[in-house]
């Protein structure tokens, strides 16, 4: 059989299409992003027609596949961890309501977390839902998971979720390549309002047929928990694992020689778990060990009396589960020697904004204009703003507005002097989640200034288009949604646009800007800060490289390396000095003015 | 059967996840089970990256604490962080200019040499491969660039891998 190296992304991605989806749509989020990804790329290896979107938010990626699926396709959503949150509504609802063609819900957890604002569990999460929910343990398992799960969802008329974690997501490994199947489906939509409209007339009924179909599931043969029978030589004790931790454990086990010397169960269906299985461990065992990222899910639900894991706080109850935590653990549980070396220290350099990057330069005259102002921001590359001090509160997509609004009702009411508040967001975030708290902000007379970073893409998860670019999904021409029209519509009568590497000009917008805040027929002032991702060639290519050299001026004072933290700008330990790196700088000269000496000049040296 | 652990260590945009995908295709190509973890998102933007690699019978790409055989870091600064990862006899190469432990050499200034400092990670692959430090050898290496290099740029990226052979 032929095998590809694949991101575990990828091995899904690629999984969709073996599985004869036809409708995919996500919004992109790490570590969840390439999965769709993939689906384009390989779209020409699908055997029935593809529709594949980026959608503008998460929920509106669950309702077209949720009705895709009505008319007997099959279909995806795909998410991160906090998209589902999102996208909960009708999540919870079709729990309930069920599909017709096989529906998944991909939700990428995020243990660390290594790029997310938290580290919720979407297992637990399926719980409270009563959503069946798939744990993976390597690309390849994800991959293999993908077909029966369509079965499982077609069987019940359920919308199944497959949830990888980060570590799963984003390892490569060999996976072999399957047929794609051919369904042939054509759409057939039924009407069934005591269904698909259910009133609460008819949901009693809908919610005691899903109670009765998660006995049904629990008990299916396929996702029955895999046994690895131990030698007999540690009686009466066990260990319960899931996903990457599940696999970290067998390498652990085998590492330390002690594979096949213990029972080791691997769970795949972590809700709803077979009661025999719960049973059967209660009866068999006096120990388990049990992990899972993150939340204790299969835990709660086996309530064993002789469980060691993060309730009694045998296992870390947050963070990943790393091979270093699991041998603490497995030593714990088994009473083996401890390790004597430790993990090394701190996670190193901290991300910061690309050399270049047009958000540095908003941020930096945001704050040299408002060095008293309140700055609330929102989820993406700009959230780095947080290093040059002009970034104040990040919370979660579309937060920044609304939390801007908020610090003004809280100050305004004292009657004392009102702190400029500057909210900063991203383009693709406005999209998502930003239309709704603008419009609230106009009506609730919040006078705050909204800078929307403009840097026409998703920027932090690799690029994907924008509404406002008139490129779609693969890169197929759409209409454009031009952000102007949507913000003078919400009611906001300040409108400036302007590049933000035109410092002089940026700062007089943003005064301005404040000044109409603070008029008596004022308002929201929203300027567009519009300057591409220099990550984007395209970008890098069209604009001047004038190259940036530090002259004698130079007092060492520091300003340009901690307060604007372009990485392309060092101290010089010996001379006490800045220096240019010259291999890092995009010459795009936005350091120039920020230098007090002005020793920061244009020029080779 | 062997059995190889290797860590690639760096800062965002220094092309660890190319390294990475070089190595592991080389595996792939020779049949040999991989296994690899990277670093995506937030973390690329100019922070610390860590990509593991497991070549052999292994179930997870993650790496403990003592374990790695053989450390390729990009950067040097983040010998603090990932050292612990390396066994005691493990082969640490290191792309520095200043002089430490491990086998260094200054990649970067190579590669700039060349007219492109992100070629550094090759270079540092070109010299690890000359010692012999890999489960593969340098016409596995030659064959995976190919492969993974966009074609406008292999002969570039080879240019570099041969480079660091030859120091």
């Amino acid at each position: 059989m032929k095998k590809e190296l694949m991101m575990g992304n990828d091995a899904i991605g690629r999984g969709l299409i073996e599985a004869g989806c036809q409708v995919a749509a996500a919004y992109p989020g790490t570590p969840s992003t390439e999965i769709l990804q993939s689906v384009i790329n390989r779209k020409d290896e699908a055997t029935s027609p593809l529709h594949l979107e980026w959608s503008v938010n998460e929920k509106i990626a669950f309702e077209v596949a949720l009705a895709a699926s009505y008319t007997g396709k099959r279909s995806v959503a795909v998410m991160k961890q906090v998209g589902l949150n999102v996208a909960a509504d009708p999540f919870m609802r079709t729990a309930y309501l069920g599909v017709k063609g096989g529906m998944l819900t991909v939700v990428a957890d995020d243990p660390g977390p290594h790029s997310s604002q938290n580290e919720q569990d979407t297992r637990l999460f399926c719980l409270q839902g009563r959503v069946p929910v798939l744990d993976p343990s390597s690309p390849a398992e994800a991959n293999a998971m993908i077909g029966p799960a369509y079965s499982l969802s077609e069987k019940y008329e359920m919308n199944i979720v497959l949830r990888p974690t980060t570590r799963v997501c984003h390892s490569r490994q060999s996976v072999a390549l399957s047929e794609a199947v051919q369904l042939e489906r054509k759409s057939d939509f039924v009407p069934d309002t005591g269904r698909w409209c259910a009133t609460p007339a008819f949901l009693p009924s809908l919610h005691r047929s899903l109670n009765e179909k998660l006995e049904k599931v629990a008990k299916e043969p396929a996702w029955q928990p895999r046994y690895t029978k131990g030698d007999g030589s540690r009686p009466a004790v066990a260990i319960v694992a899931s996903g990457i931790a599940y696999a970290n454990m067998v390498d652990l086990l085998d590492e330390l020689g002690l594979s096949g010397t213990i029972d080791l169960y691997q769970v795949l269906m972590p809700y709803p778990l077979n009661p025999d299985f719960i049973a059967d461990l209660r009866d068999q065992y006096e120990r388990l060990l049990i992990l899972e990222e993150t939340y204790p899910v299969i835990e709660l639900q086996l309530a064993h009396s002789g469980a060691e894991g993060k309730q009694n706080g045998a296992v870390p109850r947050e963070g990943e589960l790393s091979p270093d935590i699991l041998y603490q653990a497995l030593a714990d549980f088994l009473g083996l020697e401890k390790a004597v070396s430790s993990p090394g220290d701190g996670r190193g350099q901290r991300p910061s904004l690309c050399a270049g990057c047009p958000h540095r330069a908003a941020f930096f005259s945001i704050k040299k204009t408002f060095p008293n102002g309140i700055f609330p921001s929102d989820i993406g590359c700009y959230t780095l703003g947080m290093n040059l001090d002009a970034v104040h509160t990040v919370h979660c997509m579309g937060a920044c507005i609304s939390q801007g609004a908020g610090f003004y009702q809280a100050y305004k009411q004292d009657k004392g002097e009102i702190p400029t508040v500057v909210v900063t967001i991203g383009d693709s975030t406005f999209f998502h989640a930003g239309i709704p708290a603008l419009i609230n902000a106009v009506v609730q007379d919040a006078r705050i200034i909204v800078v929307i970073l403009d840097n026409s893409t998703a920027a932090m998860t690799g690029g994907q288009p924008v509404p406002h670019m008139g490129v779609g999904t693969g890169g197929r021409q759409t209409r454009a949604i031009a952000i102007e029209p949507l913000v003078k519509a919400s009611g906001v009568e300040f409108l400036e646009s302007c590049d933000p590497y035109n410092h002089d000009r940026f700062i007089n917008v943003l005064k301005k800007a404040d000044a109409h805040t603070r008029a008596e027929n004022g308002g929201v002032a929203v300027i567009i800060s519009r300057h591409g991702c220099l990550m984007d060639p395209e970008v890098r290519k069209m604009q001047e490289a004038t190259p940036v050299t530090i002259t004698e001026e130079c007092i060492g004072c520091g300003l340009c390396v901690e307060s604007f933290e372009c990485p392309a700008l060092s101290m010089d330990g010996e001379n006490e000095i800045a220096k240019v790196d010259k291999d890092r700088c995009h010459g795009c000269g936005t350091c120039i003015p920020v230098c007090p000496a002005q020793a920061i000049v244009e020029g080779d040296e | 059967m062997m059995k190889q652990q290797i860590v690639v260590s760096g800062i965002g945009g220094q092309g660890v996840l190319f390294l990475t995908r070089v190595i592991a295709q080389v595996a792939v190509d020779r049949g040999i089970p991989v296994l690899t973890s990277e670093s995506h998102g937030m973390a690329q933007r100019g922070g610390t990256v860590l990509s593991t690699l497991k070549v052999g019978e292994f179930a997870a790409p993650l790496i403990r604490t003592g374990q790695a055989d053989v450390a390729l870091l990009l950067f040097e600064q983040n010998l603090a962080v990932h050292r612990n990862l390396l066994k005691e006899s493990g082969g640490l190469y290191i792309n520095a200019t200043t002089p430490g432990e491990g086998d260094r050499i200054d990649a970067s200034g190579i590669a700039r040499g060349m007219g492109k400092a992100v070629l550094a990670n090759l270079v540092l692959l070109g010299r690890v491969i000359s010692r012999e430090a890999l489960f593969c050898t340098e016409d596995d290496c030659v064959q995976a660039i190919n492969k993974l290099a966009p074609a406008k740029f292999v002969k570039q990226n080879l240019e570099a891998f041969f480079t660091g052979m030859k120091l």
